[in-house]
């Protein structure tokens, strides 16, 4: 597992960002193209109403710069008192990402020439403030979300996100395969790219559109699951529930037999379940983990099937004893 | 562990089938080993990993492995990037 190098995201990425429906943020370049290849250093942005009053303690520069109605309409007093040009000079000499202005509003002339001659990238965006910071918080989050990249297979079985790991040729794909087929779903096949969002949640997909949905099967060769399943057989991407280890069966190692420890795997610092899972010629594979995610499911509404059936051996026990006692009394 | 770099060095980069030539010859031994590209690694047991990478002409890869049999895994994997796979050379 190695972690990934943070790229760096740039004005010209976030415009370029393929989003849908609610993620949508709507951007267009107005103004300071020049400025495009400026890079976005932090997931955060900032209403620079303070700044541009002349207030420039903790000025948060290095963010995107949100205008909303209020902001606008103070450039516009700005203008109106003549004092713009030095407002402006003094706001662009920061290297500030880019100014973005919400509610389709228009900068003015004289702002967008000092964003121009700054360099400094100007968008507008349809959408009013509060949805677009809402949107562009969960979009830059996301990409800025720590990454790494993983070996193995990303199904979805009865709605649990399961990861297949295991080393080469110890039959993931051919896992997966039979999974397909029983009507469950491929995420990725091989190359896991998993981002960790708000550091709780595992977030699983193919690394790239052009290899995604394909699976290499040895014998078959690379096949195209989306053709051959439909689409109904994949998914783009999936929260990881549950890791299941594949591996070559060891007579010396000790498999659990009962299910009461809950083995953790360590994801980006997130544990998620674990099960270690001993391969063997004639043994079924996808039924094994069907059952797997069934089981997590129950766990997760509350059954723990190896807990539940371990409290009712106790009860049982002790109410025999009890028995016993009873019926070997003298007096009886 | 055991780390050699080397690059690209037939025209088309790397398809589908130099990566089956790769993850053929990776197979064969029995240590773990990595290609990686640009900070992102991949296991070159993989085909899809391998095509993943995305490499094409020119680009340097590094070919990392670690097991009992790590010298002679790099340098049968770097004599296959070598020798262009047998395709035509840039």
């Amino acid at each position: 597992m190695i972690e990934k190098e943070p790229a760096n995201f740039t004005v010209l990425d976030l415009l370029s960002l393929e989003l849908k429906e609610q993620n949508d943020l709507r951007l267009r370049c107005v103004a300071g193209r020049a400025g495009l290849t400026r890079e976005i250093p932090v997931p955060d942005l900032n209403r620079p109403g303070l700044a541009l009053a002349g207030f420039y303690e903790s000025f948060g520069w290095e963010r995107l710069q949100v205008f909303g109605r209020g902001e606008t309409a103070f450039l516009k007093k700005l203008e109106r008192d003549g004092l713009d040009v030095e407002a402006y000079a003094t706001f662009f000499s920061y290297k500030i990402p880019c100014c973005i202005f919400t509610n389709n509003l228009d900068p003015g002339e004289r702002f967008l020439q000092a964003a121009e001659n700054a360099g400094c990238p100007v968008l507008i965006t349809d959408l009013n403030s509060s949805e677009f910071s809402l949107r562009l918080i969960r979009v830059l989050h996301d990409i800025f979300a720590p990454k790494t990249i993983m070996h193995g297979v990303l199904v979805e079985v009865f709605g649990i996100g399961i990861l297949l790991v295991g080393d080469s040729g110890v039959g993931k794909s051919e896992t997966a395969l039979e999974l397909i087929e029983r009507g469950h779903r491929l995420v990725a096949d091989d190359v896991v790219e998993i981002r960790c969002l708000n550091g709780t949640v595992l977030m699983g997909q193919g690394t790239n559109k052009v290899v995604g949905h394909h699976m290499e099967i040895r014998g078959l060769g690379i096949i195209n699951v989306t053709h051959l399943f439909g689409v109904g057989a994949i998914r783009d991407k999936k929260q990881i529930q549950l890791v299941c280890q594949l591996e070559d069966w060891d007579p010396n190692k000790v498999y659990d037999r009962i299910g009461m420890d809950e083995l953790t795997a360590e994801i980006l610092g997130v544990k998620v379940p674990k099960l270690e899972i001993p391969v063997k010629p004639g043994r079924n594979i996808p039924i094994i983990i069907e059952t797997a995610a069934m089981n997590e499911r129950l766990k997760k509404m509350g059954y723990h099937s190896a807990k539940e059936f371990n409290q009712n051996i106790m009860r049982w026990l002790e109410s025999e004893s009890a028995r016993t006692m009873y019926f070997s009394r003298d007096d009886y | 562990m055991v780390e050699a770099e080397t690059t690209i060095k037939n025209r088309a980069g790397i398809h589908a089938r130099p990566s089956a030539l790769i993850a053929q010859t990776a197979v064969k031994f029995a240590s773990r080993i990595y290609l990686e590209k640009a900070g992102n690694r991949i296991n070159a047991k993989s085909i899809m990993g391998i095509i993943t990478l995305a490499a094409s002409f020119g680009t340097r890869i590094k070919i990392i492995a670690e097991g009992p049999d790590e010298q002679q895994a790099v340098d049968a994997i770097k004599a296959l990037f070598e020798s262009g796979f047998n395709e035509e050379l840039g």
